[in-house]
C-alpha cells in the first residue's frame, strides 16, 4: 500500500521536492502519515500549525483515514487571486 | 461554466464569450492584476504555484454555489500560474446575470471565496529576496471545520 504526498509553495521549497510516495499501513490517518513524513523531512515541522490537508482533492481533517493509492496534499495558507 | 488553471496569458474576451447568454442583461468582468508593491515594499514580479486539479475542482464548487446564491446565469473563473510580470492578469472572472446587481454581488463574492479556498499560492520577488505570501488573510480556512471548506 502506498500514499502519494504532494507539496506546494513554501512547503515544497523547504522539502526540496513536490511529490513523493510513502508506504502506507492499513487504517493509517493523515496525522500518522504526516508524522512519518516529518521523520524524513524534519524541516517541515514549522508548517504543521498552519497546514490543511486534502485527500484526493478534498479538504479533510488530520484524523481522516488514508485509503490505499490516495493522494495526500499538504496545503499551506492559500494566497491566490 | 468555464474554470481553468493555466500558465498561459488570460484573455478577457474568452471569459466574456464563455458566459454569454441571450437571457443576460449584465456581464461583470473582474481582472486581478500584478501590482508593483505590497505593504510599502517594491515587487519585481510574482510567481504563482497551484495544485491545479484541486484548484479547478474547488473553483467549480464555488461557481456552483455562486450561481445558486446570486441567481447568476453563468461564470468563468481563470487563474494563471508561473511567473507573472507587473500589470499582467493573474485572476480573471466573468459573471453573467439577468440584471446588474446580481452580477456585481456575485462577482465580488466569487473573488473573496476564491482567495479564501482555492489552493493557489503567490510568491513575491523583490530586488533583494523573495517570500511566499502566507498571511493571516489566508488563515480563515484553517479555523473552519473541514466540512465547511
Amino acid at each position: 500500500m502506498t500514499v502519494t504526498v504532494r507539496l506546494f509553495a513554501s512547503v515544497a521549497d523547504a522539502a526540496g521536492c513536490r511529490r513523493l510516495d510513502l508506504p502506507l499501513t492499513e487504517g493509517e490517518t493523515v496525522a500518522q502519515v504526516r508524522a512519518r513524513l516529518l521523520e524524513r523531512y524534519p524541516q517541515l515541522g514549522r508548517f504543521v500549525p498552519v497546514l490543511l490537508y486534502a485527500l484526493d482533492e478534498e479538504y479533510v481533517a488530520d484524523t481522516a483515514v488514508v485509503p490505499d493509492g490516495a493522494t495526500l496534499a499538504l496545503i499551506p495558507p492559500v494566497s491566490g487571486g | 461554466m468555464l474554470v481553468l488553471v493555466t500558465e498561459d496569458e488570460l484573455r478577457p474576451e474568452e471569459a466574456i464569450a464563455a458566459v454569454a447568454s441571450p437571457r443576460a442583461g449584465a456581464v461583470n468582468l473582474f481582472l486581478g492584476v500584478v501590482r508593483d508593491h505590497n505593504k510599502e515594499r517594491a515587487v519585481r514580479y510574482l510567481v504563482y504555484d497551484a495544485y491545479p486539479e484541486m484548484a479547478e475542482k474547488v473553483m467549480r464548487e464555488i461557481v456552483t454555489e455562486a450561481c445558486a446564491r446570486f441567481a447568476l446565469l453563468d461564470c468563468a473563473v481563470l487563474h494563471r500560474t508561473g511567473p507573472l510580470q507587473i500589470g499582467e492578469t493573474s485572476l480573471l472572472i466573468a459573471v453573467s446575470s439577468g440584471h446588474r446587481a446580481e452580477s456585481f454581488e456575485g462577482g465580488h463574492w466569487l473573488v473573496n471565496e476564491i482567495k479564501k479556498r482555492v489552493p493557489v499560492w503567490k510568491k513575491e520577488v523583490w530586488a533583494n529576496g523573495e517570500e511566499w505570501v502566507e498571511g493571516p488573510e489566508s488563515l480563515g480556512l484553517q479555523q473552519a471545520p473541514a466540512s465547511m471548506r
